[in-house]
């Protein structure tokens, strides 16, 4: 495991997020370093996309602040953080190739008829080559499997050439084996690209070889650090306000919570947060 | 071979007045209507042009009744139904049946009131079957300029945001994150909707705009996976079914049963959906995954199933 590379280059303070009566995020504060591998691990419901939307400014926090390279974030950042939301639905008909979804992040938030030019093309290339996806790139994209989808969206990040991406649940509904595709490309990004990577899952299972650091959320509070330190029974524990046990089988990590009630009063139902992926 | 020509395509054609409006203003809507739909297709907005398509028989009925050309009605109601869709939320998939049900319900009483009433005060019994089914053959030629114009006016709109409506309808998203505004976006492509749905009104009614909207793109995006291509292609197809579509209305002018013509709206949507169905027969087979090899357990299927996260 690497210890974290680089200067501070995102920072949270003292996040917090009220949605009506609802306090989704409270006081959820953490540094991510540039070119670091960092999950973002809770169950449904504490609050994954919410921090994700805020850190892109996306949803205003209520209280607390972002820091981009140690200065509040500009309102744009613009180019500078990649997203990849969890929902992707492209029908089967829709004439648009695995490269023109890539072309997007480049320009598609410009006005007039692209101008297409060899460099252009280069560069949406270059990004999904560095997500193994250039086998695919004349291929119509809703006719890809979700997986191969998955690295079309992840290519649209990182052509803009961020220095963070941030992806929403990339693997939910993917197969072990894509997902651990999925994650041995952001894995690279990071340290071959110095990207600094943010994903979010609620298994964390399949990130354990590749992550270093962890933010863990529940009950919209956070904990992170070293994912050794953070994965105890003591930290979590804090965290969901009950008894919390993590256990270690076979080299998988589940963290089973008691019947804690979650912030918005829903029972957790014993939950399992992570579970055995297909 | 002349003779042949002549068989097919009545003497006359050419020089008649109202068959060279048809035909040119027949042109720029259907390329008008293929391009816009193309992006219709690509957004899954058929519906929201449907709908303005039954709002705007209110604005063509209404717009007779007061002896307004149709066209204005159609536009200035169009225009002003895709501003409302947009508050009651069309574009969201929840929430946009029944509210949209309701307000379509209320449009099409209303136009079949307007509908009578004209009837009643004009003695045109075509009022409302121009109004509906449209006739490319009684376009008066003072709206010609308009109809050039605003078909014009909305394929600049599309250029100049081809790329932004490409990516919110993709990745909006991302595309937020990135500072489109996405709304925004979203009500001018309304707008621009509702430009080319009265155009296609005007020119095959309003009951069979859709289909020019819908039926080229539809067809082009089966038989390209490239975006410009798409709209090339749609145009190709809208136009060569709309003068396909006049030339055969010209002829059925000595057709039975009555020997006064076909509509021209007919022979268009006939084409329309003949492309369609060839297009569907023609359509190369698709690739099997690729990931097939590389990843077993292929995922597309469970993609479409997401946790509220």
């Amino acid at each position: 495991m690497a210890a974290p590379a680089g200067d501070p280059l995102l920072q949270l303070e003292g996040i917090g997020v009220r949605l009506g009566a609802r306090q989704i995020l409270q006081d959820v504060s953490f540094t991510i370093g540039a070119g670091e591998f960092t999950g973002l691990i809770g169950p449904n419901g504490a609050g994954k996309t919410t921090l994700l939307r805020v850190i892109l400014g996306l949803q205003p926090a209520t209280s607390g602040r972002v820091l981009l390279d140690g200065r509040p974030r500009p309102r744009r950042a613009g180019a500078q953080i990649g997203y990849v939301p969890q929902k992707l639905a492209i029908d089967a008909d829709v004439p648009l190739r695995a490269r023109d979804v890539v072309a997007m992040g480049l320009d598609g938030h410009q006005l007039g008829i692209p101008f297409p030019s060899s460099a252009r093309r280069e560069r949406v290339t270059l990004a999904l080559q560095a997500v193994d996806a250039e086998r695919y790139a004349d291929a119509r994209v809703g006719e890809l499997s979700g997986g191969e989808q998955q690295r079309v969206m992840i290519a649209q990040a990182v052509v803009s050439r961020p220095r963070l991406l941030l992806l929403d649940e990339p693997l939910a509904n993917l197969d072990l084996r894509s997902a651990q595709g999925v994650v041995s490309v952001l894995a690279r990004l990071a340290s071959d690209h110095q990207i600094a990577v943010l994903i979010s899952a609620h298994d964390m299972n399949p990130l354990m070889r590749d992550t270093s650091t962890v933010i863990y959320l529940a009950r919209g509070r956070a904990a992170s650090g070293r994912t050794a330190d953070v994965i105890r029974p003591e930290v979590l524990s804090t965290l969901y306000g009950s008894q919390v046990d993590v256990i270690r089988a076979q080299g998988r990590v589940l963290v089973v919570a008691g019947d804690d009630q979650h912030a918005d009063g829903r029972p957790a139902n014993g939950a399992v947060i992570t579970r055995r992926a297909g | 071979m002349p003779h042949i020509f002549r068989a097919i395509v009545e003497p006359g054609l050419l020089s008649s007045g109202p068959v060279r409006t048809a035909i040119l203003v027949g042109t720029v809507v259907a390329v008008t209507s293929a391009v816009v739909g193309v992006f219709t297709v690509i957004r899954g907005q058929s519906f929201a042009g449907h709908s303005l398509a039954d709002v705007a028989t209110t604005g063509g009925a209404g717009a007779f009744l007061a002896g307004v050309n149709q066209f204005w009605g159609f536009l200035v109601v169009g225009v002003v139904a895709a501003g409302i869709m947009e508050l009651i939320g069309v574009q969201r998939r929840r929430g946009r049946d029944v509210a949209t049900g309701v307000v379509l319900g209320a449009a099409l009483g209303a136009a079949a009131l307007f509908l009578y009433l004209g009837t009643q005060t004009s003695s045109t019994t075509g009022a409302s079957f121009t109004v509906l089914f449209g006739s490319m053959f009684v376009i008066s030629p003072d709206t010609v300029p308009a109809l050039i114009v605003s078909g014009v006016l909305a394929l600049v709109v599309v250029a100049v945001l081809s790329r932004v409506l490409l990516f919110t309808s993709v990745s909006p998203e991302v595309a937020a994150a990135r500072g489109v505004p996405v709304k925004a976006v979203g009500v001018a492509y309304l707008a621009v909707l509702a430009v080319a749905v009265s155009l296609s009104a005007v020119a095959i009614g309003t009951v069979l705009s859709t289909a020019l909207l819908i039926g080229p793109a539809a067809t082009a995006v089966h038989l390209t996976k490239r975006p410009a291509r798409a709209m090339i292609t749609a145009a190709v197809i809208g136009t060569a079914a709309t003068w396909l579509g006049i030339l055969l209305a010209y002829d059925s002018y000595y057709w039975p049963p009555s020997r006064r013509g076909w509509p021209v709206s007919f022979f268009v949507v006939v084409f329309v959906v003949a492309a369609y169905l060839v297009s569907y027969v023609r359509r190369p087979g698709r690739r099997p995954p690729l990931d097939r090899a590389t990843e077993p357990g292929h995922d597309r299927d469970e993609v479409t199933v997401c946790s509220p996260a």
